[in-house]
């Protein structure tokens, strides 16, 4: 096991590469989601503020 | 001529993302189990290279993520065009989706590159080597870009000029490809995609062609994804949207 982890004093490099690799596809999995729940939170939140807007108040009700 | 009611509902922006939303799963499952039996074939099954020994196996994701990344400028480019002739607004979407994954591959390559140039070539970087210097311009043609549209209050703007620039970059993309072979590079010329027989150990060719399927896969799947809150960001103030997120309200 250790020598398959060593790859003959190479696994240094293969070892970072893979690693970064994977580092690089969680970063954009994470990335996209966290855009879209904050697109979303922003949608909600203008959704909102509409909502109270519209609502009548006393003076037009009278 | 009448086109097709699918060509109409691609231009429709509630259709693409419940689409999308759908797809993404999919591709996302099948790219990660590519990903995990081509790492396992390349790192563990393979045999050492006779020359290069274990640090060839780096060439399982190397070449890989580099032509992702000229993919993903490709689809960039393309999609920017056809917003900017055709005004379509998902077009721009799709762009500004691939940016940051194409930005992060390109990053990758070179990074990968260079741990793959340090036990075999002796050296991280080579300032001469027209391909690294190519792929490092294709960087900065990414950062440019995301760069430029944020320089701009109104999307708009943002998405005319961004796509000027990301047209005109893809110069690039030819250069990349030929630099090995109009120039002297420390790069090696193309064993795979050339019309003889692949030039690679038989034994090496599964897993590497595994990755080529996986990272291509991973890419749609991650682009998907990006489009998703690409269209949500634009079509805040739409109706669809707002029944979307109040359906959702907790």
């Amino acid at each position: 096991m250790t020598e398959f982890l060593r790859m003959g004093g190479q696994g240094g490099y293969v070892w970072s590469a893979y690693g970064l690799t994977l580092a690089v596809l969680v970063f954009n999995v994470w990335w996209a989601r966290h855009r879209h729940q904050a697109a979303l939170e922003r949608a909600r939140a203008s959704s909102e503020q509409q909502r109270v807007g519209k609502r009548p108040t006393v003076r037009q009700i009278e | 001529m009448r086109l097709p009611r699918w060509f109409h509902l691609l231009g429709s922006p509630p259709f693409v993302y419940g689409f999308a939303g759908n797809v993404a799963p999919w591709l996302g499952a099948v790219s990660c189990v590519l990903l995990a039996v081509g790492a396992y074939w390349g790192l563990v099954v393979a045999p050492p290279d006779r020359v290069q020994h274990e640090a060839y196996r780096i060439l399982f994701i190397h070449p890989q993520i580099a032509y992702v990344s000229i993919m993903a400028y490709v689809v960039m480019a393309v999609a920017a065009g056809i917003g900017y002739v055709w005004r379509i607004k998902l077009a721009y979407a799709i762009a500004v989706a691939a940016a940051p994954i194409g930005a992060s591959f390109t990053a990758c390559a070179l990074a990968t590159g260079s741990l793959w140039g340090r036990p075999t070539w002796g050296t991280f970087w080579q300032w001469t080597d027209p391909r690294i210097m190519s792929e490092t311009l294709l960087l900065f043609l990414f950062l440019g870009y995301l760069a430029l549209r944020a320089a701009f209050e109104d999307r708009d703007k943002a998405d005319r000029v961004s796509a000027i620039l990301a047209v005109v970059g893809v110069v690039d993309v030819p250069i990349i490809h030929y630099s090995v072979i109009w120039w002297n590079s420390l790069h090696q010329g193309p064993s795979i995609m050339k019309l003889d027989k692949p030039s690679i150990s038989p034994e090496m060719l599964p897993p590497f062609l595994i990755m080529v399927a996986a990272f291509t896969l991973c890419f749609f799947w991650l682009l998907l994804n990006g489009l998703r809150g690409e269209i949500v960001e634009r079509e805040r103030d739409s109706r669809w949207i707002r029944q979307l997120v109040e359906g959702t309200r907790g």
